[in-house]
């Protein structure tokens, strides 16, 4: 428990987040310029064509934007059930991060479909499971701009995240429930990824890129949103010496 | 490269995302500075957190 205590600790998590950030940097930057290359060098698709190569980032952004969501339900789970004193800023931090990432997944995959399915977008059980996603992060940015008071913006923000972790199951297996237009699984399956190795490979480097950008982005956000709170700390200490001063007058 | 019939579909995707991953690194970037300035003004006037003044641990975020 006294590890765990230690985590808690803000300024032990800015120290050591400080020595982790150069390093996540390095290989995020190393993971996408390999991820790329092997992206454009990969061979075409025998149905898909060329166009395949928008899997190499519409598919990460998708995979990134649901685990966000977990890292999102998880840390307001910490929040509520443990009152962990950075779970409700890791929350708060994951948050844009997340909308950012279902909204590239979204606009990825209406460009890839035009060619593919002749539509930009179809109210297909996926495609729409994934917009209520992009709603949901909505939904809690707006509850944390919202609510000035921080732990009850917390709580609103950790009871909707935990309301919302529902759907996440249910874009995974929309395409199995349901008959939709977007595909069925082709890498997470319980009989092994359908892709060809020549595919597979770009694949996982670029998800491993976009991995290692969410968690830089995310302690990045964390301690950001940490000084933060430290600033109006220190204005609301400013405002009681001022106000204690102008009484003792 | 020649991409075929559908290239400006597939530049375009990677277009959008690199402008969106972009904004997200220059966000996150600049908000960590804007808050660290704030800070060093707000010590420049004399304001110091509870923590600095030689209570062990900060407990709170």
């Amino acid at each position: 428990m006294g590890k765990f205590a230690t985590l808690a600790n803000p300024s032990f998590f800015m120290g050591l987040s400080d020595k982790v950030l150069p390093w996540l940097a390095g290989v995020t930057g190393a993971l996408f310029i390999l991820g790329l290359y092997l992206s454009f060098t990969a061979p075409a698709d025998y149905q898909q064509g060329e166009t395949v190569r928008i899997m190499f980032i519409h598919v990460p952004s998708a995979w990134l934007a649901m685990a966000c969501y977990m890292v999102i339900a998880i840390s307001s789970a910490g929040s509520l059930i443990w009152r962990h004193p950075l779970a409700d800023v890791s929350a708060k931090a994951a948050a844009p991060i997340g909308a950012a990432f279902t909204l590239l997944a979204l606009i990825t995959g209406s460009l890839w479909g035009k060619p593919m399915w002749g539509a930009y977008w179809v109210w297909d059980a996926r495609l729409t499971s994934v917009l209520v996603l992009f709603f949901l992060y909505l939904g809690l940015i707006a509850l944390w701009q919202s609510i000035e008071e921080p732990s009850r913006a917390g709580r609103a923000a950790a009871i909707l995240a935990l309301v919302g972790v529902v759907n996440i199951p249910i874009i995974k297996f929309s395409v199995d429930w349901w008959n939709t237009l977007h595909q069925p699984a082709s890498v997470m399956r319980l009989d092994g990824p359908a892709i060809h190795p020549t595919l597979l490979l770009p694949l996982l480097i670029m998800a491993a890129a976009f991995t290692c950008l969410f968690f830089w982005l995310h302690l990045k956000a964390m301690r950001a949103e940490i000084l933060r709170r430290r600033v109006e700390t220190m204005i609301i200490t400013r405002v009681g010496q001022a106000t204690t001063l102008k009484a003792a007058e | 490269m020649d991409l075929g019939p559908h290239a400006a579909f597939i530049w375009s995707a990677y277009g959008i995302s690199a402008a969106v991953i972009a904004a997200l690194i220059f966000r996150a970037v600049m908000e960590e500075r804007k808050q660290r300035r704030v800070l060093v003004r707000l010590e420049q006037q004399g304001i110091r957190r509870r923590s600095d003044a030689g209570r062990s641990g900060d407990r709170t975020a």
